[in-house]
């Protein structure tokens, strides 16, 4: 007989092995599909000095934004920061570094990073300040720049169904980073609005699969 | 009529039966009001899906289906939702026809800043260096001065957004096309001459032996 893993956590085991200094993927856009109770969770924790990668940096009072708000973060790689005044307060005081990346890029080195890849070179930001200090390549006539591939210790998800193996389903756009987030950390969380039996979920509707997912949380809505 | 309708309107017909198109945030939106009568055209938002709707009426929100901009959204029959990779590939992939942005200055050679006044705002740039690369046809659309200041200029002073991808520029006083030798106007808005635009646009321009008037019928 096989003995099922039990991925279910409480919000309490998933925040504690989350710790100062951490390099933390959050899913979502613009705080549509993004852990709102873990975010919550970490707020009151307070851990500190972290690294960010995600979308966005939120609302000072939705998403993670709220984290921001709390100044939980050393550094932030994303790719708009407009809806949180917060961010550029803190960017222009120099307490937090911030990386712009151009959305796609971001999206295409987090999938690298969780697809066995180092880089990959793409067209966008050739010729702009996105573009300096990396290497150009010019390919079948058109010009490219390097960007590498990211990683996290910690990927915080969000889905709104969860079978106990951790296979995913995302309502419409909830989906945005968290599919390709799940493959690029070494530990995964989700937090899931409803959790379900396994094979409640048919196989073709499994928009991520649980062999990324290490934890659950939530269930509850 | 209100400027920013005149240049959706313009826009809306510069669109192609068939198409996949991307609008930026703010007037670029309006566009999708003003498609004519019995033309199929695709809106891809770069959140995750395929199919963007109207936005929803007060009351009728689901915020798990919002726009670019976050808020609530809708998708049409035969759309399809996608994660951020997927939604990139589309865009870089040269699978959009169009995209609509705003600027905050374009200049002769078709390079685009939109994304960050250094020292004052830095939004950052979401997608729009992906989307003004990967679209096939890139159209600015926006009002044509910034407080009588023009901002289509000779070589753009803000950082830039993109080199030289810029086509067509349109305004609630001209439409403007990028070539290699320089900016074409081709078209010049209701109720304005040549001089007028002449006056508020920096760069040079070349006056198209076929100039036109768009618009016109709108003042009806």
């Amino acid at each position: 007989m096989i003995l099922l893993i039990n991925k279910i956590i409480s919000i309490k085991e998933a925040t504690d092995m989350v710790k100062d200094g951490m390099t933390v993927m959050v899913g979502g856009f613009l705080a549509n599909g993004t852990p709102e109770n873990i975010i919550d969770a970490l707020v009151e924790k307070n851990v500190k000095n972290l690294t960010l990668i995600c979308n966005d940096t939120g609302f000072p009072d939705k998403g993670v934004g709220k984290m921001v708000v709390n100044k939980q973060f050393k550094k932030m790689i994303v790719s708009h920061v407009g809806t949180n005044p917060e961010t550029a307060a803190q960017m222009n005081s120099g307490e937090t570094e911030v990386v712009l990346t151009p959305q796609g890029t971001l999206a295409e080195q987090v999938r690298c990073g969780g697809n066995g890849l180092g880089g990959f070179y793409t067209p966008t930001g050739v010729g702009t300040e996105a573009a300096e200090g990396k290497e150009h390549k010019v390919m079948d006539g058109r010009e490219y720049i390097l960007e590498t591939a990211l990683k996290a210790d910690v990927a915080l998800i969000r889905a709104s169904v969860a079978d106990k193996k951790g296979n995913l389903k995302f309502n419409k756009t909830m989906r945005n980073f968290n599919p390709i987030m799940a493959t690029a950390a070494a530990l995964v969380i989700v937090e899931a609005d409803r959790i379900v039996e396994i094979g409640e979920i048919e196989p073709e509707h499994v928009m991520c699969s649980g062999i990324f997912v290490d934890y659950i949380v939530g269930g509850d809505k | 009529m209100d400027a920013k309708v005149v240049i959706a309107k313009r826009v809306a017909q510069l669109l192609n039966d068939g198409n996949v198109v991307n609008l930026g945030i703010g007037l670029p939106t309006i566009v999708a009001n003003h498609i004519p009568e019995g033309m199929d055209i695709t809106f891809h938002s770069e959140n995750g899906f395929l199919g963007l709707g109207p936005v929803p009426q007060e009351g009728s929100e689901d915020w798990e289906l919002v726009n670019a901009g976050g808020m609530p959204s809708s998708i049409v029959p035969g759309g399809m939702y996608f994660d951020s990779a997927t939604s990139f590939s589309i865009i870089r992939g040269g699978h959009v026809d169009a995209t609509v942005l705003g600027a905050m200055e374009v200049d002769e050679k078709g390079n685009l800043a939109n994304w960050k006044i250094p020292g004052k705002m830095v939004p950052g740039m979401g997608g729009a260096m992906d989307l003004v690369v990967g679209a096939k046809t890139v159209i600015i659309s926006m009002i044509h001065t910034q407080k009588g200041k023009p901002k289509i200029l000779k070589q753009c002073t803000l950082p830039l957004t993109a080199k030289e991808q810029v086509d067509i520029i349109v305004t609630e006083m001209a439409l403007i096309r990028v070539t290699k030798d320089g900016l074409v106007l081709e078209e010049i808005g209701p109720g304005v001459t040549v001089e007028d635009v002449v006056a508020a646009t920096e760069a040079n321009l070349i006056i198209s032996p076929n100039l036109k008037r768009f618009g016109t019928e709108y003042l009806n």
